[in-house]
């Protein structure tokens, strides 16, 4: 091979030689990637980001955040003369008058709504895989606080254009705020300017929404991938694959061009559903008017389990020293929010206070292989999406001809118990599958070949599982567990001597005790060859 | 249906059976046999009728009255305990409820639905029909072809009072929407202008009733300009998504959008598995 043109080499030494790049690079971009489709579900997230930062920027050009009244003499005929505020008018200005403006605003908005489905998809294959335990604590709660950000982001995006539909969403945002108890009504006419809806929210929401947020996600995200660079991604259980090393593609080239064909997906299916499927048509709604509200009046989705919670609360109100604290609105608002945020953010703790686990974890566990976390997060999941579902009950009700109240009733027991029985299945559904896995190894898989014994009697032959699937079961992880049994003098642990150290015991034992080891196949090793008989005659009956 | 025991799907079984199209065709005829057994005496004034022009609609409209409403309504539209007087009511009611085939009413449920014609609703039997209800007490009449011109409305006008009146219940395109107790708003798309206008004069059903002195006939008529506008208009974002706001358009983010990025992502991370040796 030549040697390199002076015109490259010239300048690439001279910055190699004061900031020294090349080491930096030569180290870096062989940086190792684990290869898994389910690793690439951040990516939506933040090649969504990446769009929303450019068609956001684009839009900034036209919008005016401003609620200063006038009078519409754009091109939208059902419109014209209508009294409105200037952002309004201005969004529906770049919708219809300024060229590419709808599809921009189609796609800031589609992207939006698949950037924060994108860090759903991620947080729950985090949390499924126990992606989240030591050291990736810190990194963790770092996508909590970018998750909670993006639905204030949302919030405050959504309700710039001032239309109808986002100001019922600045109304409940009101409303909850005034359910605050003591500070609530102060705290509300701080946001808004005086009375509702004041003159200064549009501008402050617009100040908030392209720049305090945009700038805090951008610093927590490049946080976010550091660490992640730093700490390398974990990877899947496999042959060869150890909590020492890092199985995969190099980032350049094998990663990069993958992960570049990645963000060119994302944006050919947002920028399709932005050219194709019509998304918050404000010129449909209208402007905003305190006095009018629409049916069907639905938030964007992540804030749709907020609004469930809402519409399925009784009416409850508690007056005390002639002070009404509206438990209606308040609960709702707080409650689901705080259970799932919370809940997720003290979970890696949580765990690791139950299971006394301090080791660090590079290998993604497999859902199955820890049945009680499953089952957690497939309980809180029925949960989130029961609110989910309920925030959208008059819609369902108008469309499926079910009462009204009758779906508000569902939801009120759905609530209870949907997330129980959900833990139950889930829970058998791990332990089935960890039963499918044992037997696999201790088995073998079938062949498909029927072959017939001197006997007369017909077995299916099977045959060893193939390596690589042998090898992913094998990686099978041992939660540990706190023993509170006493020692050989008859004295329980120093840590179980206290109620709350008993409670941690036991249920130490019920989360972390294998239920179904994988070598249990091989416990009657000396029944062994007779096994796969007994096996074949057992399979016996599927074949008729 | 709702506390009946019966269950939708039995009826839409029943309805979809072989013999419910000739069970229907013969139920049209036998009505409309006795409609025309019963109207048929009146024929021998009918010359007398034609001349004066509107005693003939009365006594035609007594007749199918009697034929088609009166086993719930009662022999003089005095009303039973299945369903209210009609005096008073007015010709905009019969016209509303007949021409859009929620009367005669199928059954019993918490609200009559829109549905087709039944065959002996002809525009003159409705004509008929709304005289002699109209002869009983009065009430708010047909509105004329120039009163639901939709071109000779403003449309911009008849958005703001369309949003300040019926967007609550109807949604902001008028797609309907769910009220309580197995009622709803309909959707307004099939309602011709006349429709419009008599629903808001006479408030069918769960609707209120929104008179002259609250919305002018001219304020009427810019909120029919409005709707048939906006009803007609193609989106100009791609496909409308049902038009019901942010509830389809989360269905579409997730079932198209996120799915065909998880179908890439396990596209491009996918392995070719070896063969085993």
């Amino acid at each position: 091979m030549d040697a390199p043109p002076k015109a490259i080499v010239g300048p690439s030494t001279f910055v190699d030689d004061r900031l020294g790049a090349g080491t930096f690079l030569k180290r870096n971009l062989r940086k190792i990637f684990p290869d898994h489709w389910s690793f690439l579900l951040g990516e939506i997230a933040l090649y969504s980001f990446v769009i929303l930062l450019l068609t956001g920027t684009f839009l900034t050009f036209w919008f005016k955040p401003s609620m200063g009244e006038v009078t519409y003499t754009g091109t939208y005929a059902p419109l014209y003369g209508v009294k409105m505020s200037e952002a309004y008018q201005s969004a529906l200005h770049i919708s219809f008058d300024v060229r590419g403006g709808l599809l921009i605003r189609q796609i800031h908005h589609w992207a939006a709504l698949l950037f924060v489905g994108g860090m759903m998809a991620h947080a729950l294959r985090i949390f499924f895989t126990g992606a989240y335990r030591k050291p990736r604590e810190i990194n963790w709660l770092i996508g909590i606080i970018l998750l909670t950000l993006a639905l204030l982001e949302g919030l405050t995006g959504y309700s710039l254009p001032d239309d109808l539909l986002s100001g019922a969403g600045l109304r409940i945002t009101e409303g909850v705020m005034l359910s605050i108890p003591v500070i609530g009504t102060y705290l509300a006419f701080f946001l808004f300017g005086g009375e509702y809806p004041g003159h200064d929210v549009i501008s402050r929401f617009y100040t908030i929404h392209i720049l305090l947020i945009p700038g805090i996600l951008l610093a927590l995200i490049t946080a976010h991938m550091i660490i992640m660079w730093v700490q390398k991604h974990t990877q899947m259980a496999g042959k060869g694959r150890t909590e020492h090393n890092v199985v995969g593609a190099p980032f350049y080239p094998a990663f990069m061009a993958k992960s570049g064909a990645f963000f060119l997906f994302t944006f050919a299916v947002i920028a399709l559903l932005g050219t194709f499927a019509q998304i918050n048509p404000i010129w449909l709604f209208g402007p905003y008017n305190p006095a009018n509200i629409s049916a069907a009046s639905q938030p964007d989705w992540y804030m749709g389990f907020l609004e469930g919670a809402l519409r399925i609360m009784p009416s409850w109100e508690i007056n005390l020293f002639d002070h009404t604290i509206p438990l209606s609105v308040l609960i709702p608002a707080l409650v689901p929010l705080g259970l799932v945020m919370t809940g997720m953010a003290l979970y890696p703790f949580i765990e690791q206070w139950v299971t006394g686990d301090r080791s660090e974890h590079h290998i993604a566990e497999r859902p199955r292989n820890n049945p009680h976390r499953t089952a957690i997060g497939i309980s809180a999941i029925t949960f989130y999406g029961i609110l989910w579902l309920l925030g959208a009950n008059d819609v369902i009700s108008a469309n499926f001809k079910i009462d009204l109240y009758t779906t508000t009733w569902i939801g009120r027991f759905a609530i209870f118990i949907g997330p129980a029985i959900a833990y139950f299945i889930a829970y058998r559904m791990c332990i089935g599958l960890q039963r499918k896995d044992a037997e696999v190894l201790s088995h073998g898989v079938e062949s498909g070949v029927i072959k017939r014994m001197p006997n007369g009697q017909y077995i299916e032959v099977h045959t060893p599982a193939a390596e690589d699937i042998a090898e992913h079961i094998r990686g099978k992880q041992e939660i540990p567990v706190l023993t509170g049994a006493p020692d050989g003098e008859g004295i329980p642990p120093k840590s179980a001597r206290t109620a709350l150290g008993r409670l941690r015991t036991r249920m130490s034992e019920a989360y972390g005790t294998d239920r179904v080891p994988l070598g249990n196949g091989h416990a009657h090793d000396e029944e062994h060859e007779e096994e796969h008989a007994a096996v074949g005659a057992g399979d016996r009956k599927q074949l008729h | 249906m709702i506390g009946t025991g019966i269950s939708v799907n039995s009826i839409t079984a029943r309805r979809r059976h072989p013999l419910a199209r000739v069970a229907v065709v013969a139920l049209a005829l036998g009505l409309l046999g006795g409609g025309y057994a019963l109207a048929a005496p009146n024929g021998s004034t009918a010359d007398a009728a034609i001349a004066s022009g509107k005693a003939d609609d009365v006594a035609q409209g007594k007749s199918l009255f009697v034929a088609h409403c009166a086993s719930c309504h009662g022999l003089n539209a005095e009303g039973t305990s299945k369903a209210p007087t009609l005096v008073g009511v007015g010709a905009a009611a019969v016209d509303f409820q007949v021409s859009s085939g929620r009367m005669p009413a199928a059954d019993a449920g918490p609200q009559a639905p829109r549905k087709p014609r039944a065959e002996w609703v002809t525009d003159d039997a409705v004509r008929d029909l709304a005289a002699y209800v109209q002869s009983l007490g009065g009430g708010p009449t047909v509105p004329s072809a120039e009163q639901v011109d939709a071109a000779k409305g403003d449309p911009a006008k008849g958005g703001e009072l369309f949003r300040a009146n019926c967007i609550q219940c109807h949604n902001f395109v008028g797609a309907g929407g769910a009220l309580t107790y197995g009622k709803y708003a309909p959707p307004l798309n099939p309602a011709t202008p006349t429709q419009i206008y008599e629903a808001m004069v006479t408030g069918p059903q769960a609707m209120p009733v929104f008179n002259d002195s609250t919305i002018t006939p001219e304020q009427k008529r810019d909120m029919i300009a409005y709707i048939t506008h906006v009803r007609s208009q193609v989106d100009p974002g791609g496909s409308g998504l049902g038009r019901i706001g942010p509830v389809t358009e989360g269905l579409v983010g997730w079932i198209v959008g996120l799915s065909l990025l998880i179908l890439a992502s396990i596209w491009i991370t996918a392995k070719k598995r070896r063969a085993q040796a």
